[in-house]
């Protein structure tokens, strides 16, 4: 029997997607990839995966869906409030978020909204069944290509997954909410900085820039003071690295993300640093932000630093205990000490 | 040779090789494209993730994690200095083109009018452009080809279509294109192709590569109607297309 998760009400944009699709760039490919690499790692880490296995990104607003397996292992990293339905008429129960849940059979886990984040993270001990395409299962739906059918999850989609039952183990659960650091978004100035005027950078760094609703996976437009050009909007089209800040002739700036083109023809005046990234990819409409600029030097060893953070983070996890159960590996831990066995 | 450094944040940097557009330039940027793509394959490079070609420069993506824009600089450097010839492994594309009717080349009395030609003349001058695949990218697949005959150069249409269909082949400024999906576009509709330039069926579903060498084959309906049909089921020869 196929052990499967049945989307029963979808959420608002709900993708399937991992560290993205790497190495085809050159071919007009968009990386896509998930928006926040840092939940997708640790919602990866709660069930034993790989921290880059293919997870579900939730946008805004997550799906109920009802479990089709013996069991299923999942884990909910963001700012969620699920709950667990136990059959159909019954009451929906709280559940946490930031760590994972063992599912029965014929449960309904709904995600529920996400409060002052754009991104969370489900991912599923095992990962999904579903065929990579050009050595990724990220979707990339402006093509149709990637993760399930190519799109966001809609209403009566079935997820297959790999395993037919969750694995044995524990539940576990994040020590402290990993700290994405607070204050200005830290960028690095180009490829095109020499395309403003001074006071256009200055403009940029000393602004407070608002997120439009022009916001998804393909980047974020900003609304605030317009930025000077000195040698115009238009460039020979180059290629477009993650984060990159590019200003069209009106002189509001766009932050690219995930699901940004490969190449473009606007002048970037910067690029968020990827220790920002993270951050950036959880922001919202109506959110206000503004940049500080380092030098590439500071961007690598912050970057270097948030995965140290990352690591020690999943070495930090615990268990998980359920209202008056007992802490299994704790018992194992002090059997071993005391020499006493039952 | 004046190579200039880009930065990227820390995951990218760009190396610019000059600010117009010009086959000299292009060919550096392929050569250091094909020569980082050689050096990774050799297990040099650690850290590289990928290198994206354009017209004038080639963005090369990297690991902060496992590398440094520092360490990697002096390699490429050394790449560069180590002079940089084209592999000569340009692969040729034929790419059969149908030519006929409204349906498929709307704008083609138009384009004839506008650069003094019949449409035949017109077809005939696409049919003897040396193309090469410059860039790839705006979707998946789509190739910026220039080489295009001097007398059909014109400026994008003033009124971009909102729709156009799958695998139109299009003409503006110096270059031609065929679009991978339906898409809105700007460019003239001079013909239609059977083939498809994304197809997730393939193992390599871009048919296109930046370098390629392309040249336009003449069909008519009868063909075309045979070809798409043969492309549809997945039952075409590509390979008699491409010569490596």
């Amino acid at each position: 029997m196929s052990a499967t998760l049945k989307v029963v009400r979808p959420g608002l944009f709900d993708t399937v997607q991992d560290f993205g699709r790497i190495g085809f760039m050159a071919l007009g490919m968009p990386t896509a990839g998930a928006m926040d690499r840092i939940a997708l790692s640790l919602a990866n880490a709660l069930v034993g995966n790989p921290l880059g296995t293919a997870a579900i990104e939730i946008g805004v607003m997550g799906p109920d869906l009802l479990v089709e397996a013996d069991s299923v292992r999942i884990a909910l990293v963001g700012p969620l409030s699920p709950s667990l339905i136990d059959g159909q008429d019954a009451q929906p129960k709280p559940i946490e978020s930031d760590r994972s849940h063992l599912l029965k059979r014929g449960q309904i886990l709904r995600v529920g909204m996400i409060e002052g984040s754009s991104t969370a993270y489900l991912a599923i001990a095992g990962g999904l069944a579903i065929p990579m395409f050009m050595g990724s299962l990220s979707t990339y739906s402006r093509a149709g290509v990637g993760g399930f059918d190519g799109r966001k999850l809609a209403a009566g989609d079935v997820l297959p997954l790999a395993r037919e039952n969750a694995p044995a183990g524990n539940e576990r659960k994040l020590g402290a909410p990993f700290d994405y650091g607070k204050g200005p978004i830290r960028v690095v100035w180009g490829p095109q900085d020499d395309y403003f005027s001074a006071k256009g950078r200055k403009t940029f760094i000393e602004s407070d820039y608002k997120v439009s609703k022009e916001a998804d996976r393909m980047g974020i437009r900003l609304d605030g003071p317009v930025i000077e050009h000195a040698k115009g909007a238009d460039i020979i089209s180059d290629g477009i690295g993650p984060g990159a800040i590019q200003v069209p002739g009106a002189g509001l700036p766009i932050v690219l993300l995930g699901d940004r083109q490969t190449v473009g023809g606007y002048s970037k005046i910067a690029t968020v640093a990827s220790v920002d990234l993270p951050r950036f990819g959880r922001l919202l409409p109506g959110q206000t932000v503004r940049f500080e600029a380092i030098t590439v030097e500071e961007a690598e060893k912050l970057r270097r630093d948030q995965e140290v953070r990352l690591k020690s983070a999943i070495a930090g996890f615990q268990t998980a205990r359920p209202p008056g159960g007992i802490d299994l590996v704790k018992l194992y831990e002090e059997n071993l000490i005391d020499g006493v066995v039952f | 040779m004046s190579v200039r450094y880009l930065s990227c944040g820390d995951t990218a940097f760009t190396v610019e090789f000059g600010n117009e557009i010009s086959p000299v330039i292009n060919g550096q940027v392929m050569a250091l494209h094909a020569a980082i793509g050689k050096a990774k394959a050799a297990g040099q490079l650690p850290g590289v993730v990928e290198t994206v070609p354009t017209m004038r420069s080639l963005m090369v993506t990297y690991d902060p994690v496992s590398t440094t824009r520092a360490e990697l600089l002096p390699e490429i450097e050394a790449l560069i200095a180590r002079g940089l010839k084209a592999d000569g492994k340009t692969r040729q594309v034929t790419i059969p083109c149908c030519y006929d009717g409204e349906e498929f080349a709307p704008d083609l009395k138009e384009v004839a009018k506008a650069t003094k030609k019949t449409p035949e003349q017109v077809i005939e001058a696409h049919l003897n452009s040396a193309f090469k695949v410059y860039v790839l990218g705006f979707m998946p697949g789509l190739a910026y080809i220039a080489g295009l005959d001097p007398s059909l150069y014109l400026p994008r249409r003033s009124q971009p279509r909102v729709r156009l269909p799958r695998s139109t082949v299009a003409i503006a400024m110096d270059m031609t294109t065929i679009y991978p999906f339906e898409s809105p576009g700007g460019w003239h509709l001079i013909g239609r192709t059977p083939l498809m330039m994304f197809d997730q069926r393939q193992p390599q579903p871009v048919f296109l590569a930046p370098g390629d060498s392309v040249t336009f084959q003449r069909i008519d309906r009868k063909t075309y109607d045979r070809m798409a049909q043969e492309a549809e089921r997945d039952t075409l020869d590509w390979k008699k297309l491409v010569k490596p």
